[in-house]
């Protein structure tokens, strides 16, 4: 007998308990527990298998519940995240365990981490590392660089967690931890009712082409559930954003000509049951194909079709920085190098895709998104609405990674227009491809760079020209224009210098912001070009650097003097030992490889790096406010976004210990434009040192408050209690009664709010000024093994030296240090974003478990007189030096030089057939 | 919408035969190539299916049903000349896929890069398909067509692979290369099957490369070369071009045409070194 259809009812067991629930068929296990059970734990990053995020336990086995239909279930036994820490001893032990180790940053893959690992306990409870990496590693991470993640699962059943006040220096758990562990954290996918319209956006399938819309009315009359389409008639302001005001260009809808593939033209709005079935293909749009342009060369030829009236030969803007004479030094010079440097897009690859919910409250639209600057997404959202700011909200959702591509607007604008068009509530999330198409990339670079040295080893003249393909919008690529010929030296004195970048428009996804601003692609030019002049010059690689470095008291290339807190040279040091092991473990793994044909070589190479906090010679201004209730608690509101680097708890660690109070003590408001004040964009690595310095302030504005009340001294202890603070001063304790004081309209009965702004100065016509108040530095050792047959480069070691000023959580640090490698070692070996042909997760390859080296951070603390008790930012450092130090251990270990980025096996082994090299 | 989950093979054939279905197994293909949230057409769900879902010895070898998943095979206690098939089941994507995607999947799929294909050539697989008219055989290098495309007809569902007895002390290997560690799609992967004389020579080799072809290839030149070779000289083994006279690969974003070619004498070398002495760096 043929059973003709299965019922429509589904029942199986989830969590513990019976459901029963009607999907559609075919649908998607993890739509089924996301939407109709509302197990919003567990999380979709791919819909197709790639990041293991959607991992249930399926009668015990984690399978990924994108590949799943629903029906299958029936009968089974389903868990997930949020049901495993409650019943599960291996679950909560893992929940511990991950918070000690610092094994959640951004917490998106954590479900699918823990899962995973749940699994793993169960069969083998004292797993070797090597059974973790198998057992999860069919899940992606792209904030740790997954070696904590082992870490807390290896280290599972010893937990140490030391009881610490959180004072700055306290390696303390993220204060937001426990919502990732439990899988209640709330991204953007997470905030909307099930019932919410839902909204599609309308792509361009083509690079350029231009468009017409068939009979729209007709089209939302045709079909049941559709409410509403929008297009570029529905905007009553602007048709323009961009998050520099003077170059912004880019629509929200494409008028008549889309520029990129990807790019957004009309939006369908419908109930969620209609959107599952919606075919894209009944939207009413015809294309017509125009000529494009892909990369510079092309893009800046005479008759190349012109991405924008007014940017003569898709030429955006570009950068310069110059002091001294760099022709006639490198005429002088006693040797000189000079190479050609290519690198492509890069995809930051967040495993949370842009996702958001907007509805009306009140005449007011609230936008609920995942972002990493809110106040920019109001002030965006202001000029597209055409609407007082007053009548706007943005309450940022927790953000499921970012690494600079949540910097610009996304889902916003179309959420809030969707509200205001059907004045209901409304939700987006997008696919792994419209993210991949739609959002921005690192910038694709072609340098050009000649050094040259004297016999001794100083640098004689530095010449850099370099091209940055922008895409089809300006986004930050102003910020990558001028921001690399500042960087483009490196941490180094170099008296003559030029540098010059050029950013070209082409029919390509924006390029924006990715951890670096462009900084990462100068350093592979400028870090390998100077192994190249090392060796000329018959010096080792570190003391070469060292001879260079810039000191306190030496002028950088923009003609800055710092007069403290240059930490390169401290960086280097602490690397000797580390370089000296590397180079003999190297040779004597070599040695014993040649003599028993064994084809593995193994290579060391080290890099350095520098990078300006903050925004470069322009106001970046971060303010934060806190109050305290009369009932007693200090309540912080944080602005700084949180995107899994650790802010929340930084800002906090340094506002307590301004306040003097156990960390513990503080309710924490996290950013919402109503009634956070804007602690500027998660952006520049600024928020440790902008943030921090105005929490820092607030802290002791705070402070000086409460001991003015009874006179105590600078000296004095402050304790609160329940309705009363306790101030011990010398040898008297004052008792302040809190429900005495008068209370405000926000329940404060004492507030704060300070703002710090970096202190910089413009840059001239030569580039010469006050571009940061502050600069990090770090150095990085890596070790690989080459397969000198099959081209594969394997990373077995990396000693990262970071001078952080003063390391506020040292947990937290570690977890900038290993998470910034594993992307410097993705865009050096496999990261390249092809339009049109990796718009997936298993075509864009990052890295996975296995891939990532053992890391050695070695904190280096030398204090910056503007940062908050000296700390300096690491956010965006860390990849720097990653990427060049690995294409040095290529040529230390078989001889080749790799010029353009990634390093895949291909290019490797290419290049080793091309070099004489014996090997 | 519709969508079926019988029980049996004939309830199976019987709604494949009256309706326009997808047919699904593990789902691990099938769900990543749809482009919307909803499958096109209605799912025919074989999962529920005990009888595909077993490993039986049977007369002449070993029957795996079409519906074993990976995971499945890797737990299944098999002599050495499986090696290269439980080395590939440990390979493709990462657990989660391994929990969930079945062999006859793999086959079905016909991807060039089905991690399943080059150990199931060397094991001399041979595919069995149902329908309403009753089973037939075939050859697994005859099954698999082209890229995409194998010789399965629309009213049938692969149902089991066989494997005949393999040659006694036949040890198998396999070798998957990609750039990265999990999850990835390979760039070339060989498997080998070799089994020696008491004297210590080659006494028989198969051996087969995919991602190289738009259907994996075996060598029978290559195979030829080693009959009677002393084990010992397989390290130093030449191997030419000719000997890959069947691969024909493309270049794409993984790499290009000659690097593949160029690490596929690699990669069958070490295959062969592996099944040989159990030693070989992994690709």
């Amino acid at each position: 007998m043929v059973n003709p259809i299965t019922e429509d009812l589904v029942r199986f067991e989830l969590n513990g308990d019976t459901v029963s629930v009607s999907p559609t068929d075919g649908e998607r296990l993890s739509d089924t527990l996301r939407n109709r059970l509302d197990k919003r734990d567990v999380k979709s990053g791919c819909d197709a298998g790639d990041c293991g995020a959607c991992t249930v336990l399926v009668d015990g086995s984690p399978i990924c519940s994108c590949m799943v239909p629903a029906q299958r279930v029936e009968g089974q036994k389903v868990e997930t995240l949020a049901g495993l820490v409650q019943d599960d001893s291996h679950a909560k032990a893992l929940a511990q365990s991950f918070q000690d180790h610092g094994a959640a940053q951004c917490g998106f893959c954590t479900p699918g981490m823990m899962v995973s690992a749940v699994a793993l306990l169960r069969d083998t409870p004292k797993p070797s590392i090597a059974e973790v990496e198998t057992a999860l590693g069919g899940v992606l991470c792209r904030c740790t660089g997954y070696r904590k993640i082992s870490d807390a699962v290896v280290g599972v059943s010893e937990i140490t967690s030391p009881a610490l006040s959180g004072e700055v220096g306290d390696a303390i758990r993220r204060l937001d931890g426990q919502e990732k562990v439990e899988g209640s954290e709330a991204f953007g996918d997470d905030i909307a009712p099930a019932d919410t319209l839902v909204l599609h956006i309308i792509r361009s399938p083509y690079p350029h082409a231009s468009f017409k819309f068939g009979d729209l009315e007709e089209f939302v009359a045709q079909h049941d559930g559709v409410e509403a389409v929008l297009t570029v008639a529905d905007i009553k302001g602007e048709n323009c954003f961009g998050v520099i005001p003077s170059f912004a260009d880019q629509p929200v809808f494409a008028e008549t000509e889309a520029r990129f593939r990807g790019e957004a033209v009309a939006a369908v709005i419908s109930t969620s049951d209609t959107m599952q079935r919606f075919d894209v293909g009944s939207f009413p749009i015809e294309w017509t194909e125009l000529p494009s342009v892909l990369d510079v060369s092309d893009a800046l030829k005479k008759d190349a079709p012109q991405l924008h009236a007014d940017r003569n030969g898709n030429v955006m803007c570009g950068g310069f920085v110059t002091c001294g004479d760099p022709d006639a030094a490198l005429e002088g010079a006693e040797v000189t190098v000079e190479g050609r440097y290519q690198s492509g897009f890069v995809e930051h690859a967040y495993l949370e895709p842009e996702a958001g919910f907007a509805r009306m409250n009140n005449g007011r639209v609230e936008v609920f998104a995942c972002t990493q600057a809110p106040v920019m997404d109001l002030e965006g959202l202001e000029i597209i609405l055409g609407m007082d700011r007053r009548d706007i909200r943005v309450i940022p959702t927790a953000v499921g990674g970012g690494f600079g591509s949540k910097l610009d607007i996304s889902v916003q604008p179309y959420l809030a227009l969707g509200a205001l068009k059907t004045g209901k509530p409304v939700r987006i999330t997008y696919s792994r491809s419209e993210s991949m198409q739609s959002t921005t990339k690192r910038h694709p670079s072609d340098i050009k760079l000649k050094i040259g040295a004297d016999r001794s080893g100083r640098i004689k003249g530095f010449r850099f020209d370099g091209d940055f393909n922008t895409g089809a919008y300006a986004s930050w690529g102003p910020t990558v224009a001028n921001r690399v010929p500042v960087h483009a030296s490196g941490p180094y004195r170099i008296a003559d210098y030029h540098a010059q970048t050029t950013a070209v428009h082409t029919h390509c996804p924006p390029s924006g912001a990715f951890r670096g601003f462009g900084v990462p692609q100068a350093a592979i030019a400028q870090e390998t070009l100077f192994d190249e002049l090392a060796e000329k010059l018959g010096i080792d690689p570190l003391e070469f650097r060292a001879i260079n470095s810039l000191e306190n008291g030496v002028p950088t290339v923009c003609g800055q003097v710092f007069d403290q807190g240059v930490g390169i040279k401290a960086c280097l040091e602490a690397l000797r030992p580390g370089w000296e092991t590397a180079k003999t473990e190297c040779a004597a793994f070599n040695k014993n490889a040649k003599s028993t044909g064994n084809p593995l070589r193994r290579g060391t190479g080290i890099a350095a790096g520098w990078y300006g906090c903050g925004n470069t010679s322009l106001p970046n201004p971060s303010t934060i406010k806190a109050g305290l209730r009369a009932d007693g608690a200090p309540v912080l509101h944080q602005g700084a976004m949180d995107i899994g680097q650790g802010a929340n708890t930084v800002i906090s660690q340094i506002f307590a210990t301004a306040l003097g109070c156990p960390v513990s003590q503080l309710e924490l408001i996290g950013p919402d434009t109503d009634v956070t004040p804007d602690a500027g964009k998660t952006s520049a690595s600024r928020q440790t040192y902008v943030s921090g310095a105005a929490a820092r302030l607030s802290g002791l504005a705070m402070r000086a408050k409460i001991l003015k009340l009874c006179n105590a001294s600078d000296k004095a202890e402050i304790a609160f209690a329940a309705g009363q603070i306790h101030v011990a001063d010398a040898d008297e304790t004052h008792v302040i009664d809190l429900h005495q004081m008068h209370t405000d309209d926000e329940g404060y009965v004492l507030r704060s709010e300070e703002t710090y702004d970096p202190p910089t100065e413009p840059l001239d016509e030569n580039g010469q000024g006050i571009p940061y108040a502050q600069f990090g530095y770090a150095a990085h050792i890596v070790t690989v093994e080459v397969d000198t047959e099959l081209g594969t480069v394997k990373a077995v070691k990396c000693v990262a030296a970071h001078d952080v000023g003063k390391a506020i959580n040292p947990l937290l640090v570690e977890g900038q240090v290993q998470g910034g490698i594993a992307q410097g070692l993705g865009m050096a070996l496999m990261e390249e974003y092809l339009p049109g042909r990796t718009e997936n997760l298993h075509d864009y390859l990052i890295p996975t478990f296995g891939d990532i080296p053992e890391i050695e951070t070695l904190i280096i603390e030398e204090p910056d007189a503007h940062g908050p008790y000296g700390a300096k930012g690491l956010g965006e450092h860390v990849l720097i030096p990653t990427t060049p130090a690995i294409l040095n251990a290529i040529h230390n270990a078989c001889g080749c030089r790799i010029r353009a980025i990634p390093a895949t096996p291909d290019r490797v082994l290419s290049a080793l057939k091309g070099c004489s090299d014996d090997v | 919408m519709g969508y079926f989950a019988p029980r049996s093979i004939e309830e199976a054939l019987q709604i494949l035969a009256r309706n326009t279905v997808t047919v699904v197994a593990g789902g691990t293909d099938i769900f990543p190539a749809q482009t919307g949230k909803l499958p096109k057409n209605d799912l025919l769900d074989l999962t529920k299916i005990k009888s595909l879902a077993e490993i039986e010895r049977v007369e002449g070898g070993l029957r795996i049903g079409a519906g074993v998943r990976w995971s499945d095979l890797l737990r299944a206690d098999l002599p050495p000349s499986f090696n290269g098939l439980k080395s590939a089941a440990s390979k493709v994507g990462a657990l989660q896929v391994q929990n969930a995607g079945t062999i006859g999947g793999n086959l079905c799929n016909a991807s060039p890069a089905a991690d399943g294909v080059p150990a199931l050539l060397v094991l001399d697989a041979e595919v069995e398909l149902a329908s309403g008219k009753g089973q037939r055989h075939l050859p697994l290098s005859d099954f698999i067509t082209g890229v995409r495309k194998t010789a399965l007809g629309p009213d049938e569902i692969m149902t089991a692979i066989h494997i005949p007895e393999p040659p006694e002390n036949s040890v198998g290997s396999f070798l998957k290369h990609g750039s990265r560690t999990h999850l990835v799609i390979s760039i070339a992967m060989t498997s080998a099957l070799v089994w020696q004389d008491s004297h210590g020579r080659v006494a028989g080799a198969r051996i087969a490369v995919g991602s190289c072809s738009p259907v994996a290839q075996r060598l029978p030149a290559l195979e030829d070369m080693l009959l009677g070779l002393p084990v010992s000289q397989i390290n130093n083994l030449a191997i030419k071009d000719t000997h890959l006279a069947p691969l024909s690969p493309i270049s794409d974003l993984r790499g290009s045409a000659e690097y593949r070619i160029s690490i596929a004498k690699v990669l069958c070398q070490r295959a062969l070194i592996l099944a040989v002495n159990g030693e070989a760096t992994d690709g």
